[in-house]
């Protein structure tokens, strides 16, 4: 099964023989194919069937919660640590920010754009908010409690004084440009770094 | 009668080299019950060692020779099974101290032929890990591809990894702990008091006595049982039903089912368990704190340790070694970069879910011991 886009992107984008931390990674897939290509992946996730799938699939992977458990962890364990598409789930995405370039130089950080055009017309038109393709559950039980655009996301790095190594907009599972993406941008993928 | 127990004979070898012991004693010569299943591979690269529990023996894949039953770890061991014997050369030793045919209080002291009774030296979880490693050299294994062990199983798959690191290639250690709390402590001081209080005890020389301490031995099984349980299963296996009765007998009979079924519990176990290996092996797991070598660092005990991959896996009802336990190892792994997995698995049994039913933990153990090594 091909991996989703924004975790072909930075499994294309991960050097072999880094040492990653994948956070939130499901049940392994994107460490399978970091594995593949020889990065020493590790992976943190929450519910406990994915970590007992990832397991089962031979990947080192420790039931927990990006909220919390990123502090075990200590400063440049990694080369890189790997946030898809759960910012938006964590309690402060600021603070996670932080854990993920202190306990690796450099980090991937993926998200749904919230500004993306089709739900700026669900919300203008409909006045309801949107239930896409990527952000597939309706408001009252989604688990993304802070959703992000990508200027939000920009906005936020600056203030950090965090610098962005590069930076991929997906619409649909095409890559659309810099100066599009906040209203043409489905998925955004940063690599961020210390500056 | 402990008596009956140790007439049986087991598989074993006895190695003539010393082994100093965590006490600062000497065993002169040390004798290891074990059994094997599989075929040790050409490179002899295919070794998996299972550790047992405190009650547990090196029957895991077959039948007990005092109860008939099948082995305590059947449904995990064997053919086709997670811990796959078709590709593994699976070993499980009875641990030093016991009573299943390695060196223990039952043996003969060297210099009368007695039974040693309370002369066997206290030994620790590290000593019984040296024991399995003289066990190994024996059979010319070098490196295990992987040690498993659940509850005091776990506890000896993590010595192993604070030992002898160099000799793993992963670690599968489940519902255990890096230490022995209070609470711990407290319910084993409970079984060991009930022993000891027991007039057949004999200060431990009741071998050739035609009384065993029987009573005592049972009354510390049942406190232990129940610790092995969740409130949870309890309440649904028993609730407040009675026992073959309708009626409360205003006695003290086992009104309860609750009552009937740890009095048998504790009964049947004094058919395959000898009272003094009971004091010695509670003993051991008291003063297992892996920290302990390391000013209370555990991460101090893991830093030969980064080659290995662990798996950690606790289980939701089991407060005897509660998942904080686990996270607790997992932190000190991560802290030195260790490759570790942990799961919190649920399942309803309490600490003895590692023994039953849980499917998870098949499929766990099964990927676990496929990417080690």
């Amino acid at each position: 099964m091909a991996l989703r886009p924004d975790l072909a992107i930075i499994a294309g984008a991960v050097p072999s023989g880094a040492r990653a931390l994948d956070i939130g990674c499901g049940d392994g897939e994107l460490m399978a194919a970091l594995r593949d290509k020889g990065v020493d992946a590790r992976g943190l996730e929450i519910d406990p069937a994915n970590v007992t799938a990832a397991i089962a699939r031979g990947q080192s992977v420790v039931q927990g919660d990006a909220n919390r458990d990123l502090a075990d962890y200590p400063g440049d364990a990694f080369d890189y640590a790997i946030l898809s598409q759960t910012l938006q789930t964590t309690e402060r995405p600021d603070r996670v920010v932080d854990e993920l370039l202190r306990i690796a130089p450099r980090a991937f950080v993926s998200f749904p754009n919230f500004a993306h055009w089709r739900i700026r017309l669900a919300l203008l038109w409909g006045g309801r908010m949107p239930v896409t393709r990527l952000i597939p559950v309706a408001w009252y039980a989604t688990p993304n409690i802070h959703h992000v655009t990508v200027s939000d996301f920009r906005d936020l790095l600056r203030e950090k004084g965090i610098a962005v190594e590069a930076a991929w907009y997906l619409s649909g599972d095409k890559p659309t440009s810099d100066a599009a993406a906040s209203w043409r941008a489905e998925h955004a993928i940063f690599l961020i770094s210390r500056t | 009668m402990a008596s009956l127990l140790h007439q049986i004979q087991h598989q074993s070898v006895t190695i003539a080299a010393p082994l100093p012991l965590d006490s600062g004693q000497i065993l002169p010569s040390v004798t290891i019950a074990y059994q094997s299943y599989g075929t040790l591979a050409a490179d002899r690269a295919n070794a998996v060692l299972v550790c047992h529990a405190l009650t547990g023996d090196q029957y895991v894949a077959s039948d007990h020779p005092a109860t008939g039953k099948p082995g305590w770890w059947a449904r995990m061991v064997g053919p086709g099974k997670p811990i796959d014997t078709d590709r593994y050369f699976v070993l499980c030793a009875n641990v030093l101290g016991s009573c299943m045919g390695s060196s223990g209080p039952a043996s003969p002291d060297a210099a009368t032929g007695a039974p040693l009774g309370m002369h066997f030296p206290v030994i620790t979880i590290a000593d019984m890990v040296r024991a399995q490693a003289m066990l190994l050299d024996h059979l010319g294994i070098d490196r295990l591809h992987a040690v498993v062990g659940g509850s005091m199983g776990g506890m000896q798959a993590l010595a192993w990894t604070a030992h002898y690191p160099e000799r793993l290639g992963s670690a599968i250690v489940i519902a255990s702990a890096a230490r022995h709390s209070a609470q711990n402590i407290a319910f084993h001081e409970v079984g060991r008091q009930a022993i000891m209080a027991d007039p057949d005890w004999q200060d431990g020389q009741y071998y050739g006595s035609r009384r065993a301490p029987a009573k005592g031995l049972a009354v510390a099984r049942m406190a232990a049982h129940i610790t092995y349980l969740s409130e949870a299963g309890l309440t649904e296996k028993f609730g407040r039903r009675l026992q073959a009765r309708d009626i409360k007998s205003f006695g003290f009979d086992a009104d309860f089912q609750i009552e009937s079924y740890l009095r048998h519990q504790g009964l049947a176990f004094t058919d395959r368990f000898d009272a003094n290996a009971y004091l010695y092996i509670t003993r051991a797991m008291d003063y297992f704190d892996l920290a302990d070598a390391h000013d209370g660092r555990l991460a101090g005990a893991f830093t030969g340790a980064k080659d290995v991959r662990f798996t950690l896996v606790s289980f939701d009802t089991d407060w005897l070694y509660p998942t904080a336990e686990s996270r607790r190892i997992v932190q000190a792994l991560q802290s030195v970069g260790a490759a570790a997995s942990f799961v919190e698995l649920s399942a309803p049994f309490g600490h003895d879910s590692f023994l039953l039913d849980v499917p998870a933990l098949d499929r766990l153990v099964a990927g676990a011991l496929g990417s080690g090594g």
